[in-house]
């Protein structure tokens, strides 16, 4: 092992601002990532989630706020003092040397022995699963092997902490699945501290031990995968991370909401907002038997299927709604659930448990 | 057997259109780079032929090897090639220390500024080479401003031979030369990847180590490739070493019109042609083979 856990090194953010001319990209941000975390800055592309990890590492100098690594302040410390690894989009490995040569170069600066520095290298490497490709040139490489030479290049120095900016955006699908276990099962194994940037809200909830979604420059949202996918703080968060239906709800006198005629749900304990969304998780709902009977813990919704998209391990179903709201369905394809018995104008009705609901108020902020 | 064959390749769906369609693309492609074949072969191939053929005839017009045999007894034929190349060398030499610091300033500029800073480069290149070298003669000579200045000023107490001599002549070619280095330099900066230059800075590299173990190899192609431009373009180079070098310095472009201008020997003349050209077909045949080399450290085939 090349590093423990009682060596990683948790990350404070302190009411970060960065404008760039008249925008933010950065709002008043603070972060705090735990020692051995790993955390995943979550948000579409400008949202300032680079900014952040490039301050972090220290390539841009924040307006005003401080960063910590544990009680260090490295505000206005340069990146060549800071100590952290990371790992970049385009791997920026130096072209000019070989693999073994990329990977000991921290350990070059660092002066660290002859002896010393061939063993740590060739372990990284091991660790990477790149033993014997020591002596290539980064050209003769993949993708996925460069992007492990560029992980083994961050950590072989033992930092504890550890960025990594989109690492996987270059790899293809399947390739990109394979590496988010193996990040994952490498993150475990070393325990550094992590920092993780993505649009991928797929690969952020594959990965993080907690995700903070980013938007505008500002924090909308930081929790556990879990906490974010089942309870979204605002309808960015629901629509960013997953697929969801949103069906905007009415006030029924002063306490309940209500979706058409049906009665919905209580009106949240929050903040008094005027408008109220629901939102609904494709795969929460079910198609309802026509002969079986409704349940009082259930919800259910009549439409007419529009459209019928079958993906392999599921299929899609399209529904409209009483008042033209479109509803989407995702239905397993296993055969009790009979998909391919349904047809587009059928009419049909779709339940989903009152848990498994989301009330979200629809006016931001 | 072979008749199957060929009953097959026509049976094949539309396989005889498609041949004859790709033959007739291939025809209409030569036939419009036809002009430009005839025009490059009368400009360049035929002149060339005559060159050579020139350099085999002596001042009888006999056929015969003695303009080459000449150039070996002759030691002073020696001596102006080395100068040739000591001097084309040297100021190479110079606008790489000049030109590299320069192409990084501008690689490093902000794009704003980088239009108006080229511009300054490649100003003087819009200016007649004969205007800029009497400019430098200006400068430079025994009366000249530096001189002037220099003395008014107590830098140095009598006037420094700056014309006429080996200075003036270097002076002359560097700053005639110097875009030639800096463009193909600054491409090759500009192309090196500015994370490159910040996963160094990440991994403890202060900005001298960046510089030197990333940025410097990293940008070595270019530096190959203007150098190659500069010293070749050196090696031919007459109107400026001429007029600064005043006299003093003789290389093989003086060296032909003096043959021409006393003895209207064409013959010798042709042959000294022909070994400059033969010279640098050589620095360009090693440089390429080394060029290879780093093509395949870089990558770039």
């Amino acid at each position: 092992m090349i590093s423990d856990k009682s060596a990683s090194l948790s990350i404070s953010v302190k009411e970060l601002t960065k404008k760039y001319g008249h925008v933010y990209a950065l709002n008043d941000v603070s972060i705090d990532v735990k020692a051995g975390e790993f955390l995943t800055l979550l948000g579409p592309s400008g949202s300032g989630k680079t900014t952040l990890l490039m301050a972090i590492a220290g390539f841009n100098r924040p307006d005003s706020g401080g960063i910590y690594f544990g009680k260090q302040d490295v505000t206005i410390l340069p990146p060549h003092k800071r100590g952290v690894g990371m790992v970049f989009q385009n791997y920026a490995l130096f072209p000019h040397m070989s693999v073994f040569d990329n990977v000991a170069f921290p350990l070059k600066l660092r002066k660290i022995e002859a002896d010393e520095k061939h063993r740590r290298v060739t372990e990284a490497l091991k660790t990477v699963q790149l033993t014997n490709f020591g002596e290539r040139g980064i050209e003769q490489l993949s993708g996925g092997q460069r992007q492990r030479v560029a992980l083994a290049r961050a950590f072989v120095f033992g930092p504890q902490i550890l960025l990594m900016d989109e690492p996987l955006s270059a790899l293809d699908k399947k390739l990109r699945e394979e590496m988010q276990i193996e990040l994952k099962q490498l993150h475990r194994q070393l325990g550094v501290t992590t920092v993780y940037v993505t649009h991928d809200q797929r690969e952020a909830l594959t990965m993080s031990d907690r995700i903070a979604v980013i938007n505008d420059g500002e924090l909308v949202q930081i929790g556990t995968p879990r906490d974010i996918y089942n309870n979204p703080a605002d309808h960015f968060v629901a629509s960013f991370i997953g697929e969801s239906t949103f069906l905007s709800l009415t006030k029924s006198g002063s306490d309940f909401l209500s979706f058409g005629t049906q009665r919905i749900s209580k009106v949240p304990n929050r903040r008094s907002h005027k408008n109220w969304l629901l939102v609904i998780r494709p795969e929460r709902l079910s198609i309802q038997n026509s002969n079986s009977r409704k349940v009082k813990s259930k919800l259910y919704f009549d439409g007419s299927i529009v459209e019928l998209v079958y993906q392999g391990e599921t299929a899609i179903v399209m529904m409209k709604l009483i008042n033209d709201q479109i509803m989407t369905i995702r239905m397993n394809t296993c055969s009790g659930d009979h998909v391919e018995l349904l047809q587009i104008g059928q009419q049909q009705t779709v339940a989903i448990d009152k848990d498994d609901i989301i009330i979200i108020p629809a006016d931001a902020k | 057997m072979r008749n199957s064959t060929k009953k097959n390749e026509y049976r094949a769906l539309n396989a005889r259109k498609l041949a004859v369609a790709q033959r007739r693309e291939t025809l209409r492609v030569l036939a419009l780079s036809f002009p430009a074949i005839v025009a490059i072969f009368a400009v360049i191939a035929v002149p060339m032929g005559w060159l050579f053929s020139l350099s085999f005839l002596d001042s009888s017009g006999q056929l015969s090897l003695v303009n080459y045999q000449k150039m070996f007894e002759y030691k002073s034929y020696l001596r102006v090639f080395r100068a040739t190349f000591n001097v084309s060398f040297l100021t190479t030499f110079l606008c790489i220390l000049i030109g590299y610091p320069l192409a990084y300033f501008l690689s490093q500029a902000p794009k704003k500024y980088v239009g108006i800073l080229m511009l300054a480069v490649l100003l003087p290149f819009w200016t007649s080479l004969l205007v800029r070298t009497y400019a430098w003669l200006v400068l430079l000579q025994r009366k000249g401003l530096i001189n002037n200045f220099a003395i008014d000023l107590g830098i140095w107490d009598a006037p420094i031979k700056l014309a006429h001599n080996l200075n003036g002549t270097l002076i002359g070619m560097v700053h005639i030369m110097l875009p030639f280095l800096i463009l193909p330099l600054y491409a090759a900066m500009r192309r090196i990847d500015r994370h490159v230059l910040q996963a160094a800075a990440n991994l403890g590299a202060n900005p001298i180590q960046a510089f030197w173990q990333i940025f410097v190899p990293l940008s070595l192609p270019g530096v190959v490739a203007g150098s190659l431009i500069v010293f070749v373009l050196c090696l031919g180079f007459y109107v400026t070493p001429a007029v600064l070098g005043g006299g003093k310095v003789i290389l093989v472009s003086m060296q032909i019109t003096a043959i021409l201008e006393d003895q209207f020997n064409w013959g010798a003349a042709s042959a000294l042609g022909v070994v400059l050209l033969v010279a640098t077909f050589i620095v360009l045949l090693l440089a390429s083979r080394f060029l290879k080399l780093d093509s395949v450290m870089f990558g770039k085939s």
